[in-house]
Parts: structure tokens; sequence; C-alpha cells
């Protein structure tokens, strides 16, 4: 059947099978590759996205289901090639390793910080506990979550220490 | 050994320090590409019908329904793979495995039928289609049965096979310990289950085959930790001539040991991929990850500890009985099939030790050896760091004071263990007291017997362990035949720009990162000049691959000493432009210098365009600045560490709340430390999930019990604390950086610490021991004296 | 990844529309809301639909307001709105405290409390707290509104009242005055787990005297999520210490759990009793002004 949704600010349309998960129209149809799947039960976290403005389950929601509303992916984060402070916090506090829960793990951070920019070490953990990291056993995502509360965009005090990561992007992009 | 002082350009650390990763540029924008990701035109896509059964006879399979679906493009059974001589493959312990069953099923989950079609989600439905007529068969369901008289005998395709035992192992001197323990003033004794668990990396396995009917080439990206140790094996099971296979491992999310087998999946892509001219995709979902590869452990272990009153430990003896399942799959060095168990003495001086492993069948999952074990060193650790417990509970002792008092000491080292280890460097007890100072030990057992007072349940648990890692040796060590070295390629470009090009493979460590430091620190080149390629065959030298923590140890080696041939080349022909001898000039970072005249010098980017340039070489110099290394280890490297937790226990319902965690690790000199330090993190929430949550238990018919992630846990931030790391260093005196390797410490040493201090929290209750997981169940079961059997269904 | 079954959909626009398509396409269309409890079975193939009502544009059902003597709650409110309610958080703070605990945050953002109740798990969190709570479920149908009580709604596992061409539209849990607190308590595995044994209460004292009180129980075989024998030791008793655990006692004998891999049933039984006392204690100390 014939869907139309906002993804990352672009609409699109598609005729999709009702029974298409959401995650696969995204990875499998838009090529957004970005998001991940790592379960078939709700529960790692790797599949997060955001419909109007509200981190979900990618993998638990269908395509048709989303029709209408705006998704927001991690390709969506960044704005006018600016990283999103929380980007860069994951990149300044080695807030990933293997990087393939890091897309939905960051979806939920950037929410977390929009209802409450200045949260604590447990406000945190909470925020991203249905979010499964294998690597870092979440010591440096809770630091770099930290580091992009501490460095909101916008804030000129932040200018400086966002140029770090600007310029070893640079250079290594 | 550090050159912090020194930045780059883009004011990156000249060498070892701390720097952000290169990686994570594309990762943070959801630009990685792992192998899901991975799309080819035509790409047909793969399903794997699996067993509901743990063992039955295979009486029919009808594909009929499914070969009619509009969107089936072929559908393959062990039949066909008979016909191809593929129904069976070998595994990388002298066994074999099949790849589609064609007698009978040995496993719930097993592989039956592979149907390929257009998109997945017509493959998922065409397996509804199959019609398999099971005769069920009596399972081996219980490891300590497998041996029985009269139990089923599972590996019938074995010829004159009439029992499940697969080996007997031992090590250590046997009379020596047996002499030694009846000589003992304190003797004690505990079984000890370290169960069966999976590393659930969050990608699943998968591969996209494409065998090209046209130049006979097949090209695999796959999730492998180990690409071309894969593409020896591709070539000799299935007959492709090596030349013709090109194994890509793409980005990978997370291996942890999960990633180093052949699965039956990717052979059948390959085999789809040949029967239908077309690529062929096959991912698994998380229920067949967790059901059919490599899962980690599962050995029953009967410890016996000898000791005099006063605490000075003498020897260690221990039987286990190793279930490897239905094949035997484990990947280790050929002549250890039990990894490298025998290190179980562990961290102690003492007389004499001895073990003796026998592996079994049973009606489960092929593996064993996974999920950062470092070859098994994971349940040597756990068995002598529980059971040195056991002994201070015995004695009367803390158990820190009993760890110091036998620790080896500094002096001690180069030391031969009891079992033949030959330990490389340490000093353990400045390690141990690290540990202790920073966790406020003392203070700690004085807040527990206060809370004691008080009917509170807070425990103190103490782990040290010594891990040998970076296999290894020719002499001793070999997967399927390949000695276990690793190569490595530096070309340095006319413009100074740099390629390093690696055998191993990252599966989240940094490699990109930490391996142009390694150049930077031995060249002087600034990292963010050096890219660094590994992960696709056609393009990367040989090597056995990322896994045993042998990344640094090996190929950290192989590039260090590619690294410094560079440079000897480069002072020769820095020597030719200076007009000056060899021996005149001074090295001094990324600079040949002549001494006395510092003005007079050339950068390592002035000579490689020399390298390349008009200048005339001297006699036997080739030009351009290239060089090639192969790395042999000499000898394993021992990283060890000192752990301390403290837990809370709730009384009433047997909730564990792991309050915090100590680690001091050890590892040589520090690379980068943010990743070292990122890798030890990993490690210890490995260790929280394994001692408290991770549980795949099977029922009597041989229902696999943690099929998924609502059925096997994996800690989340709310179980972890906030890590408390320390570090020492003692460099390996081998090692051309010092360095020892440190991706599975904190997994191999932090579970016991936890256990440790979930029994020190049960002291009151008189428990000695409980089996991993320690869920709430299993404490307050262990609280009511009667622990459960954690590889069973609870009753 | 696991993929589901070929089936139709319709999207509801209003409440009378999702009943139409329910009417029309039988007893194997199912009605989705969060989708957090049927898209996992549908995609494990352990369920099948021919039809499905997506019913997410129902707005006006998402709710939690003051109706006469009740809080009702619309069937579409997300778990996250339950857990910041400020209402629900001034009346019943039990229900903040089993939200927290159910799933994870991103599931809550996405999981409604009517599709929670449908699904009728043995080991739903809110059905032990409406039973508590004594609420009523609303049901619909294009035959009129009837209401069910909570402890008539669960009928077993994973069987409601729900008829196949009706809609569970609005919990309302009533309004008690005085003096009120309630509680609730769980075990789990690991965060997010479903409960190994959860126990949930809410009690009204007067003075000394517990003048009503309300015990749910989940995850341990509780028939209709609920303990009236514990329920009717307290009543119009003490709200002392003795009391509590000897209701707590009769709670556990209300359970019949089954071994799994939660744990043993006795320890679930051992958890019914201490639970409960946790969530009494609670949930009196909260009717005094006392305690978090």
């Amino acid at each position: 059947m014939q869907v139309t949704m906002t993804v990352n600010g672009d609409e699109v349309s598609a005729d999709v099978e009702p029974r298409l998960l959401l995650v696969h129209f995204l990875r499998d149809h838009l090529r957004l590759t970005g998001t991940h799947w790592g379960c078939d039960t709700s529960n790692c976290g790797a599949c997060v996205v955001w419909i109007d403005g509200v981190p979900v389950k990618s993998c638990t929601v269908l395509t048709v289901m989303a029709g209408g509303h705006q998704i927001r992916t991690v390709e969506g984060l960044e704005v006018d090639g600016r990283l999103d402070p929380v980007q860069e916090g994951f990149m300044q506090e080695h807030g990933l390793q293997c990087g393939f829960c890091t897309p939905g793990m960051m979806l939920t951070a950037r929410w977390l910080l929009d209802r409450e920019p200045d949260p604590d070490e447990a406000t945190i953990r909470d925020a991203i506990s249905g979010n499964i990291c294998r690597c870092t056993g979440y010591e440096d995502i809770v630091r770099a979550v930290r580091w992009a509360a501490e460095h909101p965009r916008g804030a000129g005090t932040a200018d400086d220490e966002v140029a770090v990561g600007d310029q070893v992007e640079e250079v290594q992009a | 050994m550090t050159t912090t002082e020194h930045r780059s350009p883009a004011g990156n650390p000249m060498g070892f320090g701390r720097m952000l990763r290169k990686e994570d540029v594309r990762f943070v924008r959801g630009r990685g590409t792992y192998v899901d990701d991975v799309v080819l035109p035509g790409m047909l896509h793969g399903a794997i019908l699996r067993s509901p059964q743990a063992h039955a006879r295979i009486r029919s399979i009808d594909t009929s329904q499914a070969e009619a679906h509009p969107k089936v493009k072929a559908v393959i059974t062990g039949a066909t793979l008979e016909t191809l001589n593929l129904a069976w493959m070998p595994t990388l312990s002298q066994d074999v495995q099949a790849v589609l069953a064609t007698d009978k099923v040995r496993f719930q989950g097993q592989e039956v039928a592979f149907v390929v079609a257009e998109d997945r989600y017509s493959a998922r439905d065409a397996l509804e289609l199959i019609d398999v007529d099971y005769e069920p068969l009596d399972p081996v369901v219980d490891a300590r049965k497998a041996l029985d008289p009269g139990a089923p005998v599972i590996r019938d395709d074995i010829e004159g096979k009439t029992d499940n035992h697969i080996f007997d192992w031992e090590a250590g001197d046997r009379a020596l310990t047996d002499e030694v323990f009846a000589g003992a003033e304190v003797v004690v004794a505990q079984d000890m289950l370290y169960p069966r668990v999976h590393p659930a990396s969050i990608e699943t396995c998968g591969t996209v085959a494409h065998m090209d009917p046209v130049t006979g080439k097949l090209t695999v990206w796959s999730t492998n930790q180990a690409p071309h140790a894969h593409r020896t094996v591709y070539a000799l099971v299935a007959g492709i001539p090596e030349h013709k296979i090109r194994i890509i491992s793409p980005d990978i999310g997370g291996g942890f040991g999960g990633k180093v087998g052949i699965y039956p999946g990717y052979v059948l892509a390959v085999v789809g991929s040949i029967v239908t001219g077309k690529p062929v995709k096959w991912v698994e979902d998380r229920q067949e990850n967790l059901t059919s590869t490599a899962f980690a452990r599962d050995y029953h272990m009967h410890g016996e500890i000898a000791a005099t009153r006063d605490g000075t430990i003498l020897g260690l003896r221990v039987k286990v009985l190793a279930d490897h399942g239905a094949f035997n799959g484990t990947a280790q060095p050929t002549k250890f099939p039990a990894g490298f168990f025998h290190i179980f003495t562990g961290s102690y001086d003492l007389r004499a030790a001895h073990c003796q492993v026998t592996g079994v069948y049973t009606n489960k999952a092929p593996g064993g050896v996974a999920y950062a074990c470092s070859f098994r060193v994971t349940e040597a650790v756990y068995l002598v760091e529980r059971i040195v417990d056991v002994l201070a509970d015995e004695l009367g002792m803390d158990p820190a004071e009993l760890r110091m008092k036998n620790l080896l000491r500094p002096e001690q080292f180069p030391y031969t263990s009891k079992t033949g280890w030959e330990y490389d460097s340490g000093d353990y007890p400045r390690a141990l007291q690290m540990a202790l100072d920073m966790a406020g030990y003392d203070a700690l057992l004085a807040e527990q017997a206060e809370k004691r007072a008080r009917g509170e349940l807070m425990g103190v648990g103490v782990s040290f362990f010594t891990e040998g890692v970076g296999a290894g040796p020719r002499k001793h060590m070999d997967i399927l035949g390949l000695g276990m070295a690793d190569g490595c390629e530096l070309r340095v470009h006319p413009t100074g720009k740099a390629q390093l090009r690696l055998s191993v493979q990252s599966q989240g460590q940094g490699h990109e990162t930490t391996f142009a430091q390694i150049v930077a620190q031995e060249l002087g080149l600034p990292p963010e000049d050096v890219e660094v390629i590994h992960g696709d065959t056609d393009n990367t030298p040989f090597g056995l691959g990322t896994y045993g923590s042998r990344s640094t140890p090996v190929s950290g080696a192989a590039a260090a000493v590619v690294s410094r041939r560079i440079r000897d080349k480069a002072r020769v022909i820095a020597a030719a432009a200076l007009e000056c001898s060899v021996d005149d000039l001074e090295w001094e970072h990324g600079r040949w210098f002549v001494r006395g005249d510092p003005e007079q010098g050339k950068t390592i980017q002035e000579v490689a365009f020399l390298s390349h340039g008009n200048l005339e070489l001297p006699e036997g110099v080739e030009g351009h600045l290239d060089a090639s290394a192969v790395y042999n280890p000499p000898n394993l490297t021992y990283p060890f560490g000192a752990y301390v937790c403290v837990v809370d226990v709730d009384p009433g319902t047997g909730e564990v709340k792991v309050r915090r965690f100590v680690a001091v690790d050890d590892c040589g000199p520090r690379i980068n430390p943010m990743i070292v330090e990122g890798q030890i993190h990993g490690g210890l929430a490995d260790g929280v999930g394994m001692a408290l949550m991770q549980a795949m238990a099977f029922d009597e018919v041989g229902n696999h019990l943690g099929a998924s992630f609502m059925d096997y846990l994996l800690p989340t931030a709310l179980e972890c604390p906030s890590w408390e790391t320390g570090q020492t260093v003692t460099p390996s005196p081998h090692h051309p950086l010092g360095c020892k390797g440190v991706g599975e410490s904190a997994t191999v040493g932090s579970p016991a610490a936890i256990v440790n201090a979930v029994v020190d929290a049960l002291e009151p209750y008189g428990v000695r021991h409980a089996d991993m997981p320690l869920t709430p169940a299993q404490v307050w079961l262990a609280m009511q004296g009667r622990p459960a059997r954690t590889d069973l269904a609870f009753t | 990844m696991q993929t589901p079954a070929p089936f139709d959909y319709a999207r509801a626009s209003s409440l009378e529309h999702a009943l139409e398509l329910l009417d029309r396409h039988g007893p194997d269309a199912r009605v989705v809301a969060g989708g957090h409890s049927l898209l996992p079975m549908l995609k494990l193939r352990v369920a099948y639909v021919d039809w499905l009502v997506d019913i997410n544009d129902l707005r006006d059902l998402d709710y939690v307001r003051v109706d006469g003597d009740a809080i009702a709650i619309g069937a579409l409110t997300r778990h996250a709105t339950l857990l910041e309610s400020p209402l629900l958080a001034e009346h019943y703070r039990i229900f903040a405290d089993a939200e927290r605990v159910i799933a994870d945050p991103v599931v809550r953002n996405r999981g409604t409390i009517g599709g929670s109740l449908c699904q009728a798990d043995p080991s739903e969190d809110l059905a032990a707290v409406c039973s508590a709570l004594r609420a009523e479920m609303v049901l619909r149908s294009a035959e009129g509104t009837r209401r069910v009580p909570a402890r008539e709604f669960h009928q077993g596992p994973y069987e409601t009242a729900c008829r196949p061409a009706e809609i569970l539209t609005e919990v309302r849990v009533p309004i008690r005055a005085g003096w009120v607190g309630s509680a609730y308590r769980k075990v789990e595995r690991r965060a997010g787990d479903w409960p190994v044994a959860a126990a949930g209460a809410f009690v009204q004292v007067d003075g000394d005297t517990v003048t009503d009180v309300g015990i749910g129980l989940t995850a341990v075989g509780a028939p209709h999520f609920c303990a009236p024998e514990a329920e009717e030791r307290l009543r119009g008793g003490s709200a002392g210490d003795g009391e509590l655990t000897a209701a707590a006692e009769l709670a556990a004998e209300a359970s019949n759990p089954q071994t799994d891999q939660r744990g043993p049933a006795d320890y679930k039984r051992h958890l019914a009793r201490e639970l409960t006392l946790r969530s009494l204690r609670r949930a009196v100390a909260r009717a005094r002004g006392q305690g978090g």
C-alpha cells in the first residue's frame, strides 16, 4: 500500500507491503543504513529512530504506521553540515567502539538532552537503559552525553572545545 | 616511551597517547558499512530452516511447496549438498560439522534447509512451506550424563563411535601434584560451573557471497574476525583456488570471538550464489545467533586446592568436563583441545598443579571458545580465583591477604609456571595493593561489619588474573596447520603520507587509530597521515586475525617492525642525500640529522620524496619507501590485573547491586589510553552480565531457554557502576613495543570478583559457592542452602 | 531479522471507524496501538493475523484526566505519559512506581496502557496495578459501551473480557478520599525485564485503621492479579506491621506461581509475600504522608 512520510525533512513516498517493518523501509528502501537492528524483540535499541520527536524502536513499528509522520534518523542528526553536540561528545569521550549501537544510542541521548539539558549520571543511565552496548560498559557513553550537555549547540562557550573535534575530523575525513 | 608532548599538525599525539578515533568520523554519522549494509545488483536473500528438535532422525524433507513460491529461486537441502560433497565441513578441531543435516539433527536450531528468494520476507515465508518429518530421539542435555553407559550416541555419523566422548587431555605433573596434596595440611574442593554463555554482539553474523560466474572469482563480505584464515578454509573446503577468493570484512558490529569460525550460513550463501549465479545475502536473526553460532565456556569444573594452615598455597588439582555441543568446533591452537585452560595456576607461586579435561558431545550447538576468553583463560582464572576464596573461607583468612601472600614476586620473572607457561613480566603485589588502596579495602571491611550487625548484606570480592595472549609462537601454536603469525605492509607515498596494511581485523578496537599511532611512534609521521587498511584479503598481507587479544601483541609488533625497517631504509637514503655516513645520523621524531650538526637533516617526508625521486641511491638500495614484515611471536604476552568489587544484596529478594568496581590493569605501555580504558570498561560490563544475568539453560528435551534478548539478558547502563580504573605498566621484554594486549583482560578477570563479592555478602548464610549467573532466584536459593544448576532448567 | 507473515492493514480515523473495521474483518482482525506486544509476536510468527486495525490516530483516546469520581485514562495513553502524569502522581504513586520498571524509556514512548492490558500477559505489571486499584475497564462496541471491573477483565493468561468486535477505550480508577497511599515493588533479573514477581497496593487509613485496601500481584499466578483474602484481613483492622505481615502471608497463599527461568515457584511465592509486605508498608507510609 502507498505510504508517505517525512524522513529527515524530506518527504518520501513508496508502495510497501503492510508488514514491512520501518527499520527495513529505512535501510532497504531509502538506503539509510545508519539505523541498525540487533534483535527481534524490542530489547536492544540499535534500531531507535524518532517519530514526531520521540525515540521509538523502529523494528517494532510498521512502515505504514509511520505514514504521515516525521521520522528522524542518525543521518538527520547533523544539521547544516554541523555535527550535533551528541555526535561530537561520542567522539570526544570515546562513547563508541564498534559503532553498531551508536546511532540508536545517540538518538536516545539527543531526546534526553532536549527534555533535560543538564542530566546527572543516574538520569543518563536510566534514559539509555533501553539501548544495549556490548563494547563500552556505558562509562564513556555517559561521559559523551555529559560532554554534549556541557557543549550545547550555539552556546558561545562551546566553540573552542568543538573546534578540537572539528579539527580532528577535518584532517581525518 | 610516550611522546604525547609532541603534537601533530592536527593536534594528535605523535605516537602513543590519547587520540580521538579516526573511525568515529563515519560511525557517528551512521556511515559505517556493516555486512547487512552491503547491497549488490541482483542480490538475493537466504534464510535457514532450523530444527525445532534437539535430537531427531530426519525421515524426509518436502521442499516442493517452497520451490513453488513465486519469489523463491532455490531451495537447498543436505541432499543437494551431498551431491556437491559439501554437506559436511571440517571444524577447527579436527571434527566435521553438518552444513545442512542429512541423517539427523543434533541440536535445536541446527541448519536443515536453505531458501534463496528475491527478498528477505519471501525467504522467511518459504521456510514455512518446507515440511520436515522428524523421528524424535532421546537427547543428551546434561553434560554430566553424556558418558553414562547407554547414553544416546549423538555422533553415529563417525564410524565406530559408540559413546559421546571427544577427548581427554591433561597438563601438569600428576604424580607430584598428588604427592603435594597427600602431604598438605589443608585441602579444599569445590565444584563449579562456568556456564554456557554467548558473546551476543549487537550485530549478528551474516554474509554476502558472490561467485562471479564469468571470472570464477568468489567475493565474500562477512562478519569475520579473521579474513585470511577464512580464505584458506574456503579454499580447502570448497576446492575453490585460493587466489580466486576474496574475503572482505567490512565494519564489524562487535565480535568478541563470535565471528572467528565459519558457520553453515556462510557456506550456504556461497552455495546459493553458485547455484543461482547471483549474489546471496544471509544475515542471522537474534534467535539464530543465540541458538546456533559460537557459544562460550560450558566448563563443569572440580577444583581442589592444597595449602598450609598459615595460608601458603601448595598445589591445584582440577578435573573438567567440557561440553562442546554436537560437533567439536572449538577454535583454538591445534595442540590445545582445552585451549589455554592449563594456565589455571593463575598468578600464584605453588609447588605442583595438574588438570585433566574431558570433552563430550551433547545435543547443543557447537562451540566453546569465544567471548573474550583468551582461549579459555577465562575459565582458568575463574576456577583459581573462586577456589582461592574458598580456601580463604576454610582458613578464616582475608582473601586479599591470602592472595598477597601467594602472588608471584617481581623477582621471579620471567617465570615458568608449573604447567609450562613462561610468564614474561609482572609486578603483581603492586597491582593488587593499588586496587586495594583505590577501593579503600579496610574501610569497606569496616562498613561491611557494621552492616552485617544490622542484618544488611554487603560483599567485597577480589580477583587477580594473569592472561597469556597474543598467540602464538609457531613451534607451539597453529590453527588448521596455519602458524599464528601476522603480516604487515607499510607504504610511504612520495608526499610522506602512508598506508599501513594489516592482517588483523577490528571489531571495534580502533585499529585505524592505534596502528597509525604505532607508525607515528616509530616513524614520526603524524597519525592522521597514516591510513590503516584492513579487512580485505586482496589488499592486505596474510595473517590469522583478531581474537585472543592478539592484535597488538602480534600485529602491533609487526607494525612496529615494519616501521623500523622503513626508518632504517630512510637512514640510508638520508645519508645519501646528506652525503654523510649512515653512522653519522641520529634519529629524532621523524627526522634523521647529522650528529653534531642538527640543522643538517632530512625528515621522513623529505626522505619519502627522495626515495621516489631522482636521488642517486647507494648500491643495493631500491627506490621507494615501502616495507613488509611478518611477525612470529617468540612467546605469549602476559597482561595481568587486580580487581575489587563491592556489592549489596537485598536479603529479602536476592537482588544484587554492583555498587563499585575497581580495576587495576597492567597491559604494558598503552598505545591509546582512551581506547585501552574503553576496552576494559566493556569487559567489566561483560563480567556483570556473566556473573549476574546471562543464562542459556536447556530443558530436559533440549529446548534452548535463552534464545532471545528477552531471556538472554545483557547488562544495561543501570546494572553497571561507574568503573574505577587504575594502571601499572610492566612492559613485555620480548614485544617490540612492550605491549601486552588488553582486549579480553576485564572479561577474563571480572566475573570472579563479582561472584566472590556476592558469596562474601552471603557469608552470614554459610554460602561458600553458587554458580553463575547469580540471578535473584539463584541468590535466594543459595541463601536457602540449595543453589541451582544453571545449565539446566530451574526445577 | 525476523519478519511477520503477510497481513492487511487499515488505519482507523475514529473510534466508530475502528469498530466498523473490526466488525467487517471478523475475529482474525486485531487492534494495534503501540504494537510492542503484538508486533514481536507477529515477527516471531507465534501469532498470525489477517487484518491489523491501527488506532494510533485516535488521539482523543490519549488522556489522563479527572472524570467525576474517577481518574479516566484513555486506552491509547503511552506508558511514558502515565509515568509522568502529575494527576496520577497526586493520587496513585503506584502508577509511577510500576511504570518506572516497565520495559525501558524508549519502549514506554510507544507502548500503551490499552495494549498492555489487552495483551493480558500473566506477568503484566499494569494488570496488577489496575487490579490493586479495582479499576474499571470501559469497552466499546457497535452495540454500545459497557464497564467491566478490572478483576473480571482478565480471565486468564492472554484472555480478557474484551470481545472480538470490541475495543478497550478507557481505564477508570476511582478517586479515594482521605489518607490514601499506594506503592508497587517488582523484582526483575535486569532493568526492563518482565517481573520475576511483583506486588502493588493502595491503602486508605483513618488513624491507625485501614479503611480500604487493594492488593495486586503479577507473575505469580494469582487469579485476576489480586489477593482478596489479604485485603479482607486488613480492611477495618490495624495498619500495624503485624497485620501487614499477616496479609502478605495471605497474598503468598493466593498466588500459584509456575517455575520458569525467572525462578522456581517457591521463590516466587516468597516474593509474593515479601513484595506485598513492602508495598503495603510503603503505601501506609505514603498514606500518612511519610516516606518516598
